[in-house]
């Protein structure tokens, strides 16, 4: 029987020889990856409960980013129970302040390909990158997995996504996405994505992040990326060597797909997704020409080193428009650092942008650089829903890091390619 | 049986509708007052115990945050049953013993009426008797650990059953 790359890795983690579709199986865990919102401060009362501990706290990552750093009592009080955590429970890989969780785990060599990996925040998909089968799951689940190093799983159907062709300048990996969330929407609960075309394999491992990550978007339980050679490099240059089973992972070429979907990467222009859902997408030329008061570069999917590069392309000898704010909070430390010591940091400063901390912060609703009543702001983050990063009165359009610092230089929506001459 | 009242809502009730993020910080009973305020104001405030919240597609999208499922649950809703639900949500909401039942009858659910809810049958019916909605019905495991509870009490009794067996 032909199988896709998801049902070899999760066979694998249930000892058995092979799985199928809707089959039910206890898996065992490879990684687990916590944050310091939905984490320790809500996992530890439930670890008491039961009277256990971590199962294998080498396998857990802890990763604090939601609330850092602390804007208020409150959030430094989440953070100093964090950090009590990972000392009581010898969580070695713990990244405190040093980045978004879903870009530190690949940045620090945690992933591989073939991981069974589950972590505690939806866009946990972000490992299918690497050929992990990494999934979302709240706190409770998260428990059980601490205490156990198991869990159930139902064997998804996989929707493949072939994307062919080479992207036009100025389009990049979430124009991808924003047109799959229009096209194929955000419902495909249970279902994996598997992303595959020339176009994939011509990615870095920065912009296949973003794909994976934002299979959240779609609904489906895991956005994956069979391993290449582009991804055994970015592992070695971590120090991270491949046993050749995990290098060789990949769908059989009869496997059964739920459905192929084939898109012409060459026909795909910038795309914009308008309030209050990242489905309400549509290329940035039928996109209105609103007035921004605020643009942010931040966020996972919006903030890597390649995120920020792309806008300082933008951002090169021009400046905010008046009226307008820029933020740009780099994604981790190291980002900052390497963008720090080629310059790109400095185009955007000089441009006008605003320089805040590393981590989620405005992203999900919880640090600075939120929005008021009845403002208006593009940011490269994941997603708009109503109310997430501020006021439920404010309006996000999401687009790609190009996007949204040409938004910032118009002062309103605005198409970058007439900026990347 | 008893009678509850459905709360019925559109499609993509998100985790952000369910639990605003600038009350994430605070504790579920405060965080719970705002839960659906966005697009149903009086909702927290009058739902009670046993209500039943019906959706449409994607119920539950969003983040991972378990609030958008404890929220619910505070309140003393009985059950989400919608058309589709998103995955994370779906989980969590059992593992804190909030049932999520999936029925394509979800649409036909009328908003403020009363009905009786049978877990075990996966039915919504009227006063009467009369179906309004059938649902799949959970699994017997998931079932369990919805009677449970949540998956705490029920790891709790499994992890004293094996404790009980190895002879420790
Ligand atoms: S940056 Fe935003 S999307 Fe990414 S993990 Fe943080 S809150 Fe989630």
């Amino acid at each position: 029987m032909p199988h896709t790359i998801s049902q070899k890795i999760i066979a694998r983690a249930a000892g058995e020889a092979s799985v199928s579709v809707g089959q039910i199986v206890t898996c065992k865990v490879d990684l687990a990856m916590m944050h310091d919102s939905g984490g320790p401060r809500r996992v530890e009362s439930k670890l008491k409960e039961l009277g256990v501990g971590i199962w294998d706290p080498s396998k857990v990552v802890l990763v604090a980013d939601h609330y850092t750093p602390a804007v208020d009592a409150d959030s430094a009080g989440i953070l100093s129970l964090t950090r009590k955590f990972a000392t009581l429970h010898k969580i070695h890989n713990f990244y405190d302040g040093e980045g978004i969780c879903h870009v530190i785990l690949p940045e620090r060599g945690h992933m591989k390909p073939g991981l069974f990996a589950v972590g505690g925040d939806s866009h946990s998909p972000s490992g299918g990158a690497y050929g992990a089968f990494m999934v979302g799951m709240g706190a409770t689940e998260m428990a059980g997995v601490l205490a156990t190093g198991e869990i159930w799983v139902r064997v998804p159907a996989t929707i493949r996504v072939e994307w062919n062709g080479a992207l036009s300048r100025g389009v990049v990996a979430k124009d991808i996405l924003l047109k799959l969330c229009a096209t194929l929407g955000m419902n495909n609960d249970y279902k994996v994505i598997e992303y595959a075309g020339s176009t994939v394999a011509a990615m870095w491992m920065n912009e296949r992040l973003t794909l994976s990550n934002m299979a959240a978007e779609l609904g489906a339980k895991t956005g994956i990326i069979a391993p290449d050679a582009t991804t055994a490099a970015d592992l070695k240059a971590k120090g991270v060597q491949l046993e050749p089973w995990r290098a060789a992972l990949c769908s059989d070429d009869d496997a059964l797909y739920e459905a192929v979907h084939q898109f012409d990467t060459a026909a795909l222009v910038p795309h914009v997704a308008a309030p209050h859902s990242p489905a309400n997408s549509h290329p940035v030329t039928d996109t209105e020409a609103r007035h921004i008061d605020q643009a942010y570069l931040g966020a996972c999917t919006g903030a890597k080193e390649n995120d920020l590069r792309m806008a300082a392309e933008v951002l090169k000898g021009r400046k905010v428009a008046k009226g307008t704010r820029l933020f740009i909070a780099p994604a981790s430390t190291q980002t900052t650092a390497k963008l720090a010591a080629d310059g790109t940091l400095a185009v955007l400063l000089e441009a006008g942008a605003q320089m805040m901390p590393t981590g989620c912060g405005a992203c999900a609703g919880y640090g600075a650089g939120l929005l008021a009543d009845g403002e208006v702001s593009i940011a490269s983050t994941a997603r708009n829903f109503k109310g997430r990063m501020g006021s439920s009165k404010a309006e996000v359009y999401l687009g790609s890091p190009y996007t949204v610092a040409a938004s910032a230089v118009k002062g309103h929506i605005a198409d970058p390619r007439e900026f990347l001459l | 049986m008893t009678l509850v009242r459905i709360w019925k809502f559109g499609d993509q009730v998100d985790t952000d509708l369910l639990a605003p993020g600038r009350y994430m910080k605070g504790s579920i009973d405060e965080l719970a007052a705002h839960c659906l305020e966005a697009i149903r104001p009086e909702f927290a405030a009058q739902v009670k115990p046993g209500d039943l919240v019906v959706g449409g597609i994607g119920f539950g999208i969003g983040s991972s945050r378990e609030q958008a499922a404890q929220a619910l649950k505070h309140l003393g809703v009985g059950a989400v049953i919608a058309t589709g639900a998103a995955r994370i949500f779906y989980r969590n909401a059992i593992n804190l013993g909030l049932p999520v039942l999936v029925s394509p009858d979800a649409a036909k659910l009328q908003d403020g009426a009363t009905v009786q809810f049978d877990l075990e049958r996966a039915t919504v019916r009227d006063a009467e008797g009369n179906t309004l909605a059938q649902c799949e019905a959970l699994p017997d495991f998931l079932l369990e650990i919805v009677r449970d509870g949540g998956l705490i009490p029920n790891l709790k009794k499994r992890l004293a059953t094996q404790h009980r067996a190895s002879g420790n």
